[in-house]
């Protein structure tokens, strides 16, 4: 019998694990994916806003500030990558500048710091490449870039050393009440060779004495399971596009558009690995596994993003992606044990801005949940914990060193990013560690850069082959189904 | 920090040849820097035949034609650095570079070849929209698992893009028990070899379907089907055109992209048309000393013309180690017109230039019964006829030193095809 069973490892689920670690707790993350942050955590704007969006006194507004606080520390502790690169808000000709006050005054009520707001010669002295329509922004020094894998796999890892378990490709079927907690049924997932070939999971039960429902778009279906006071949860699918590196340095801000008639536009902003992104759409659909892109949408960025930001270089696109935002109909986050649930912990409807304030959610979920276990201070608890070493922080010297002990570190598999093969070793030894392409890659980078995967994956695959060891055919992409190999030459 | 005459970034065939030529000029100082586990680059993956008919006049796999250049570098006992990558070149030819067992170390080159190749569009820079799943991969990613691993990527494929590896794989996923569906190619024409249409799709009964691309890709853990439709005029979908194959693959062959990273970061002024370095008749690019050949220039149609583009590139850089930088001569711009793309080399040195100076280009479309014409000023001085000419295949004209040398007042060359 579990104290915890936390549903969903992505940076919600993974941030309350973290937290639950502080006490002497026995807790499990439920994961349908084999890997963590693996739904909406993965593919979103990869910003930490400073929060003069949301409507004051909501969850989303007091959590966002709050998350945005801790960043500074936790990137520190948790070695994963945060540059407060400010954010700017623009205001086109064509539109009232009255609103960039409003959020403003917004701002100011949710406790933001330094907001101000800026006129176009100010402007142009920090984005020269703003668009010529631009005539004035809102400025928040405190908005921030970070790395959405990085976080939520720093927190998973930290979570896992203090103790925590981790249950991938595992996949919540069933919820029921019993007397001394839940009784959560779940689908173990064949994955590889076997799921490509339709062989079926196996079905087991989890028994905890409190459940944290932080399944994103699917949160609604778990509370229904068991409260009577239902959630409905739309996807809001996001489309964006990522830009070369070449392109990296168009901007040096979070450029967003202010709202108007026409929609919410598109931000422009620089990634914390040196590319420059563009988006997101937001479209709502039925399909809670609907992350496919559509040609409406990448057109729809193309022409947007230059509503702010001129002359963004598009031909650099070297990929686009789709990402599903939770949204509930109450537009707010959903946290808090369910009323006529007891031990039933709702962390739902985590949509934007959900990244930033998940630090936030994180600790006040674990203090319900500690509360009402009664739970004692871990400690033994680990608080820092250190990322995956790159090469390319180091000196000549440090360097040669390193790979004079560990000559991986000599070997340069993805050549684009220039990740060698030691890092991707690490990335497959460290806790919950890497099992398939799209795992070394949130890890390391490796495929992530201009060829996208055209000359590493091989050589990627070889290595999780030794490495693990795995068979070449169970190598995927990212789980289940997704494999590389369907056989070998003339016997397919 | 080591010293070297001649660093050759690149051990496939163009830096092969060009370290081979390098040395029949009398360079011994030659260090070439191959980033795979053998010499011999891309070739070693194109198992199939039909290459080197020009150099060698006679049909020879990949593998043997790079082993023809591999052996001659290893008679001539020119030093090479396998699993090797260059870090970075520097504006002053200093190549920083690393491997496991020199960790990462430093070379002050004299001079320096870019060899580096090409890689292949990626699906991400193409905007095809639809879902992200297992299945998607460039052609000559799959031919690198199929021809160097033995592994199967898929069963039924469709298959984007004529590119020459596109249609390769379209023969050899066939042949290896795979089904190949369709070709679709955006273009109005195949942007590949004529004969590698006819053996490689029209002997095996693949369709090829051309001004179609792909519109959208389902499955979300792998490939289910994909949909192509017809493009108009102006490259768009037309709706209503739609064909759905059901599928586990799609490979992609869109065109390749010289890799000029390290170029970039050295200063080479990079060609927008090409995207590779812009060069003289010696095949230098904007910084002295440093010279480029091969499908890091531009992309190559038949490596045999790498082949003899490196061999200049070599005998070039020997000569610049020797005698040092040349006078500062008279240089006249090529000017490509009415459907030539682009020129290789750019820019010529009446004065300096070899007896005759090949020049190669593409171009933008389809031509039928035309002809090059190459003007000195205004006057036509050459007419070359050519009943077809295609953007998948490379042309070339020949200037000689001593025509341009009857033009001492010459201030530009203009290369145009032109009806007959």
């Amino acid at each position: 019998m579990y104290d915890v069973a936390i549903i969903g490892a992505g940076v919600v689920g993974s941030a309350i694990a973290r937290e639950l670690s502080k006490y002497r707790v026995r807790a499990c993350v439920i994961e349908r994916e084999e890997d963590v942050c693996c739904g909406t955590s993965k593919a979103n704007s990869a910003i930490i806003h400073a929060g003069f969006d949301a409507t004051p006194g909501t969850l989303k507004a007091k959590l966002n500030v709050r998350g945005n606080e801790m960043m500074d520390q936790l990137s520190k502790d948790l070695d994963f990558p945060f540059t407060r690169n400010g954010s700017l808000v623009v205001c086109t000709k064509d539109q009232d500048p009255a609103g960039l006050q409003q959020l403003l005054e917004k701002g100011l009520a949710n406790g933001v710091p330094e907001l101000r707001i800026l006129n176009r010669d100010e402007l142009i002295q920090m984005e020269p490449n703003l668009a010529d329509e631009v005539t004035s922004a809102l400025y928040a020094p405190t908005g921030g870039i970070v790395c959405p894998f990085h976080m939520t796999i720093a927190f998973a890892e930290n979570a896992n050393i203090n103790g925590v378990e981790f249950f991938l490709n595992t996949e919540v079927t069933q919820i029921e009440k019993t007397s001394g907690g839940y009784k959560i049924t779940v689908n173990k997932k064949a994955t590889g060779a076997d799921a490509a070939a339709g062989k079926p999971g196996e079905t087991s039960v989890i028994d905890a004495k409190t459940v944290v429902n932080a399944a994103g778009v699917y949160a609604d279906v778990f509370n229904n399971m068991i409260s009577e006071e239902k959630l409905h949860i739309t996807p809001r699918k996001g489309e964006y596009l990522l830009l070369d590196k070449t392109a990296g340095t168009h901007v040096s801000h979070t450029i967003f558009q202010l709202p108007s008639k026409m929609g919410k536009g598109v931000l422009v902003t620089p990634t914390v690995h040196g590319n420059l992104l563009v988006g997101p759409t937001a479209t709502d659909i039925n399909n809670k596994e609907g992350v496919n892109t559509t040609a409406d949408g990448l057109e729809f960025l193309s022409v947007t993003a230059s509503h702010s930001v001129k002359d963004v270089p598009l031909r650099q696109v070297i990929t686009s992606f789709a990402g599903l935002r939770a949204h509930e109909d109450n537009n707010d986050f959903i946290i808090g044990e369910a009323s006529d649930a007891e031990g039933f912990f709702n962390a739902a409807g985590i949509e934007s801005p959900g990244l930033s304030s998940a630090p936030a959610i994180g600790g006040m979920v674990a203090k319900l949940v500690a509360d009402k276990l009664d739970l004692a201070p871990n400690p033994d608890f680990v608080g820092v914990r250190k990322g995956i070493l790159r090469p390319d922080t180091l000196n000549m010297e440090e360097r040669n060193k390193l790979i004079q002990a560990q000559p991986a570190y000599g070997n340069i598999i993805c050549r684009c990013e220039m990740i060698t093969e030691g890092e991707i070793i690490d990335a497959i030894h460290r806790p919950l560690g890497a099992r398939s392409l799209d795992a070394v890659k949130r890890r390391t980078r490796t495929g992530m850069g201009r060829c996208q995967a055209g000359f590493c994956s091989p050589r990627t695959m070889e290595i999780l082959e030794r490495e693990v060891p795995m068979a070449i055919e169970d190598i995927s992409k990212n789980g289940g189904k997704s494999v590389f190999i369907v056989g070998k030459n003339k016997q397919v | 920090m080591k010293n070297y005459d001649l660093v050759i970034v690149g051990g496939g065939p163009a830096g092969l040849a060009a370290a081979v030529s390098a040395r029949d000029q009398g360079i011994e100082s030659i260090l070439i820097i191959e980033r795979d586990k053998e010499l011999g680059g891309i070739l070693n993956q194109c198992i199939h035949n039909g290459f080197g008919l020009h150099t060698f006049k006679e049909e020879l796999t990949g593998p043997e034609y790079a082993s023809r250049f591999a052996d001659q570098v290893r008679e001539r006992h020119i030093e090479y650095k396998l699993n090797t990558m260059v870090m970075d070149i520097s504006g002053k030819k200093v190549v920083t570079a690393m491997n496991r067992e020199d960790g990462l170390f430093e070379i002050q080159a004299k001079a320096i070849i870019l060899a580096m190749g090409c890689r292949e569009r990626s699906r991400g820079a193409l905007n095809i929209p639809g879902y992200r799943p297992a299945g998607i991969y460039s052609a000559g990613t799959a031919q690198r698992l199929v021809n160097m691993e033995g592994y199967m990527p898929g069963k039924k494929v469709v298959i984007l893009g004529s590119g020459d590896i596109g249609l390769i794989m379209a023969r050899r996923m066939t042949l290896e028990g795979a089904k190949v569906e369709v070709v679709a190619e955006l273009m109005p024409y195949s942007g590949g070899l004529k004969r590698n249409i006819v053996q490689c799709l029209d002997d095996f009964g693949i369709p090829l379907k051309l001004s179609h691309t792909v519109v959208d890709i389902e499955g979300k853990e792998r490939v289910e089907a994909v949909t192509i439709a017809q493009v108009g005029p102006d490259r768009k979908p037309i709706p209503g055109t739609e064909i759905r194959y059901e599928c586990d693959t799609l490979l992609l062959s869109c065109g390749l992209l010289p890799e000029n990273e390290l170029s970039r970061s050295a200063g080479v002024e990079l060609s927008p048309v090409t995207s590779g370095p812009i060069v003289n008749d010696s095949l230098e690019t904007n910084i002295e000393g440093v010279f480029a050949c091969g499908n890091v220039l531009h992309v190559h149609d038949l490596v045999d013309y790498v082949s003899q583009e490196a061999t200049a590139a070599g005998k070039n850089a020997a000569k610049y180690i020797i005698n040092g930088k040349n006078a500062d001569a008279k240089v006249v711009e090529i000017v490509p017109e009415g459907g030539v793309r682009y020129t290789v080399p750019k820019y010529v040195r009446p004065t300096e230039m070899e007896d005759s100076l090949t020049i190669r280009f593409r171009v933008g479309n389809v031509y039928k019964n035309c002809q090059i014409v190459t003007y000195l000023d205004d006057e036509p001085i050459l007419k070359r006829k050519r009943p077809v000419m295609a953007p998948g295949e490379m042309e070339q004209i020949v200037l000689s030193k001593e025509k341009l040398g009857e033009y001492p007042n010459l201030r530009q060359i203009t290369i145009r095809i032109e009806e007959c």
